[in-house]
């Protein structure tokens, strides 16, 4: 049976040469894994790995009413970024429940970027579109950038001599434009690991070329490529939500535990009404992390059980590297919410125990 | 690469005979695969199988493997040096890192393997 065509990013022959194993994801045709997942997620937290994120979109939203509809779309307040500031927060429904979770950037007072999951792309822009109405111009500029994702604590040593960007003065979640290596670039200092690092957003013809110079300059300093496979395993070390797994039309910012990025006293945006009451109701359940203490490995769907009974499912499970045991992320009843409380986790037709833990599972050192 | 005294299965699995009683692995193709192995489940001895039963599991950071017993017996011994380094299924998959022995009665499930060769080609070909 013929499959769909799956796309490719500009990074797709680097990852043949690097030996990538490329896998559907998406619609997109992307390394899972290289050396394997626990040496890549390894030299992620001990030295540095990158990542092509280029299959993520973005979505311009520009004009003298631009900040205004963004604040009165997504539940973070927009109004208090700064040029050159991100945050982080989310595209949310009446009912309070999440379309997509993304990052918003200003880069100008009329000026706004959205960057967005790429499984949400296209559903994300008609949304965003739709709710403008005129306010602001709405584009979907994905086609225009690569991504390049430079996570670990030997980030800033392999970019600093590549880039006329002041590293020293960029703090988490700023982005300053300049150059990388002679190609004009947004360098923004956020990323999906738990480590210092940055994501680079450059044209896609540089993207190979940039791509080849942070693995030489990176080489010295244990720079090794990185798949979706270690991706995954290191933001769920750093506790981060991902979509269709934490957050999905059924979860709220409150139950996922992200009442920061909720701003109710901002006024009004899409979802405040529902989320002011969940906020004065109190929340039914709660997401929560869990190490699995007996034998087993407790993966996304797994039922988990308390007292016999069913009380909830595994978003995100896996066994880590970093912390060398079985762990995860799953929605249980607010009352049982609590660090410590012990479990059982259905594996494949095994009760296996756990016990409920705070998120994150992995700090850096700072 | 694969023994040619071992004798193979289409879910990529090894088998020595002894006699009454098979040793049983996942080939070096499998444990490529999978990846690093973090985590092994076993059989318990004594445990009666058909042929075919999933008796246990491999797993790697991504992935579950089953572990199938190609032929019908009883679960006489288990690789314990496997529970507990998982690592030695992909250092030396087809020797140290053997997962289960199992005693069988009636060598007909035997048929349905492969030699070395056809199971080379069978890898070669981009098997399942």
């Amino acid at each position: 049976m013929p499959t769909a065509t799956l796309r490719r990013t500009p990074l797709y022959e680097c990852h043949r040469e690097a030996g990538g194993k490329l896998v559907p994801f998406a619609g997109w045709e992307m390394p899972v894994q290289y050396a394997g997942v626990i040496e890549e997620h390894r030299a992620v937290r001990q030295a540095a790995g990158l990542f092509d994120v280029s299959h993520m979109g973005q979505i311009s939203v520009r004009g003298p009413g631009a900040e205004r509809f963004l604040d009165r779309l997504t539940p973070n307040h927009v109004a208090k970024l700064a040029p050159g500031r991100a945050h982080y927060s989310g595209l949310l429904t009446d009912n309070g429940t999440y379309v997509d979770d993304l990052l918003v950037y200003k880069l100008g007072e009329e000026e706004f970027l959205l960057v967005v999951n790429a499984s949400n792309q296209e559903r994300d822009f008609e949304w965003v579109k739709r709710h403008a109405a005129g306010d602001a111009e709405v584009k979907d500029v994905s086609d225009r950038y690569a991504l390049l994702a430079l996570q670990g604590p030997q980030a800033v040593a392999i970019l600093a001599p590549l880039t006329d960007v002041d590293l020293s003065t960029l703090k988490y979640y700023g982005f300053a434009s300049g150059t990388v290596d002679g190609h004009r670039a947004i360098v923004s200092r956020t990323g999906y690991t738990g480590e210092d690092g940055f994501e680079l957003y450059v044209d896609p013809e540089a993207a190979a070329l940039l791509w080849k110079r942070l693995l030489e300059t990176g080489a010295a300093l244990g720079i090794q490529p990185a798949g979706l496979g270690a991706r995954d395993t290191l933001r769920l070390e750093a506790g981060m939500a991902l979509y269709g797994h934490e957050l999905d039309e059924t979860t709220t910012p409150l139950e996922a535990g992200l009442n920061w990025v909720v701003k109710l006293d901002k006024g009004e945006f899409v979802g405040s009404g529902a989320l002011a009451a969940q906020q004065r109701e109190g929340v039914p359940r709660k997401l929560v992390g869990f190490e699995v203490t007996g034998r087993g490995i407790a993966r996304e769907g797994h039922t988990v059980q308390h007292d016999g009974s069913r009380v909830g499912q595994v978003t995100s499970g896996t066994w880590s590297p970093t912390l060398e045991k079985a762990l995860g992320m799953a929605y249980v009843p607010t009352g049982l919410a609590a660090a410590g409380t012990e479990v059982e986790i259905d594996v494949r037709g095994r009760t296996v125990p756990a016990k409920l833990a705070g998120i994150p599972f992995y700090r850096r050192n700072r | 690469m694969y023994p040619s005294e071992y004798l193979y299965s289409r879910e990529h699995e090894w088998v020595k005979v002894d006699e009454d009683v098979c040793t049983i692995g996942i080939t070096h193709f499998a444990q490529e695969e999978l990846g690093e192995v973090v985590f092994v489940e076993l059989p318990e001895v004594g445990h009666a199988y058909d042929a075919m039963d999933e008796i246990g599991t491999i797993e790697s950071v991504k992935a579950v493997a089953e572990l199938y017993t190609p032929v019908a017996g009883e679960i006489v011994e288990i690789n314990s040096a496997a529970v507990d380094d998982p690592a030695i299924v992909n250092d030396d998959p087809q020797g140290e890192g053997w997962l289960v022995k199992i005693r069988f009665s009636t060598d007909s499930d035997l048929k349905h393997l492969m030699n070395a060769e056809a199971y080379e080609k069978y890898v070669q070909e981009g098997a399942g």
